[in-house]
């Protein structure tokens, strides 16, 4: 779909380890498109690839009949990207990693998907769905981070 | 859909005379990684492996997961009075592993020729 502003790309994923690649090759390939630097679109690329795993392996629950929706919608200087899974969302957001506490057994080795998001994309949020399921998370990448 | 992951050792010597065991990584770092990951650090015999160097040159894609990994065997060679260095990864992943903050515990070089003469 595509006006004079906006176009938008989907890709609905299987809920299997592995298909987050497709997600992030397509991101990638519309954010090249729209001219983001290399360094943001390898940005966006981690970002979208751990949304898709969270969606898939917390979301989804790994359950192999649902799927998982990637919506990419790009504008005149952006670029958002909403990850929908069948879960019910997150209750709250995990702690920072630490990699003390992790190395000292303080803390699980894994846990970092959110906080990697957090950190590479401009915005981020994570919607619960209004029925319990059909939650998204929706990140949005600026063209222009680096002039404002 | 995840690409294989290879892992393989060489022994090498630093710059400085020390033996430095070489655990070189190809396709993707994630959960399916387990084995070329740790299994591979954990086959490297301990009494003599006290320099380990990870190459990242031919790995494209790193996901959580797979960091996790890295910080498993980091908290495993800690333990057993191993030091861990790494080379190859690209900027990006040079980002992430500083944010994460692996680059507490392990030194990153841009490539093995700089890593052998820092150790």
């Amino acid at each position: 779909m595509t006006d004079s502003k906006t176009t938008t790309v989907e890709v609905r994923l299987p809920t299997r380890l592995g298909y987050e690649k497709v997600a992030m090759s397509t991101a990638a390939s519309v954010a090249k498109l729209m001219g983001f630097p290399e360094d943001r679109v390898e940005d966006l690329k981690t970002a979208v690839a751990e949304a898709c795993i969270n969606a898939i392996e917390h979301g989804n629950r790994l359950d192999e009949k649902l799927s998982v929706g990637v919506v990419m919608r790009a504008d005149t200087d952006s670029l958002e990207v909403k990850v929908l899974d069948d879960g019910k969302g997150i209750g709250k957001q995990p702690p920072k990693p630490d990699i003390d506490r992790k190395m000292h057994g303080e803390e699980d080795p894994r846990g970092m998907g959110m906080f990697l998001i957090q950190a590479l994309v401009d915005e981020v949020e994570w919607v619960p769905g209004t029925d319990g399921k059909s939650s998204y998370v929706r990140l949005v990448i600026k063209l222009d981070r680096r002039a404002a | 859909m995840q690409s294989e992951t290879k892992s393989r050792v060489d022994q090498l010597t630093s710059n400085q005379g020390y033996p430095v065991v070489v655990l070189r990584f190809e396709g993707d770092i994630a959960s399916t990684s387990k084995d070329a990951v740790l299994g591979a650090y954990q086959g490297l015999p301990k009494e003599t492996a006290k320099l380990i160097l990870l190459d990242f040159t031919g790995v494209e894609y790193i996901n959580s997961s797979g960091i996790a990994l890295v910080i498993q065997l980091l908290i495993e060679a800690s333990n057993s009075g191993q030091k861990v260095y790494a080379f190859g990864l690209s900027p990006h992943f040079t980002k992430v592993f500083t944010m994460v903050g692996i680059t507490k515990y392990a030194n990153l070089y841009p490539n093995q020729a700089a890593a052998l003469a820092a150790l």
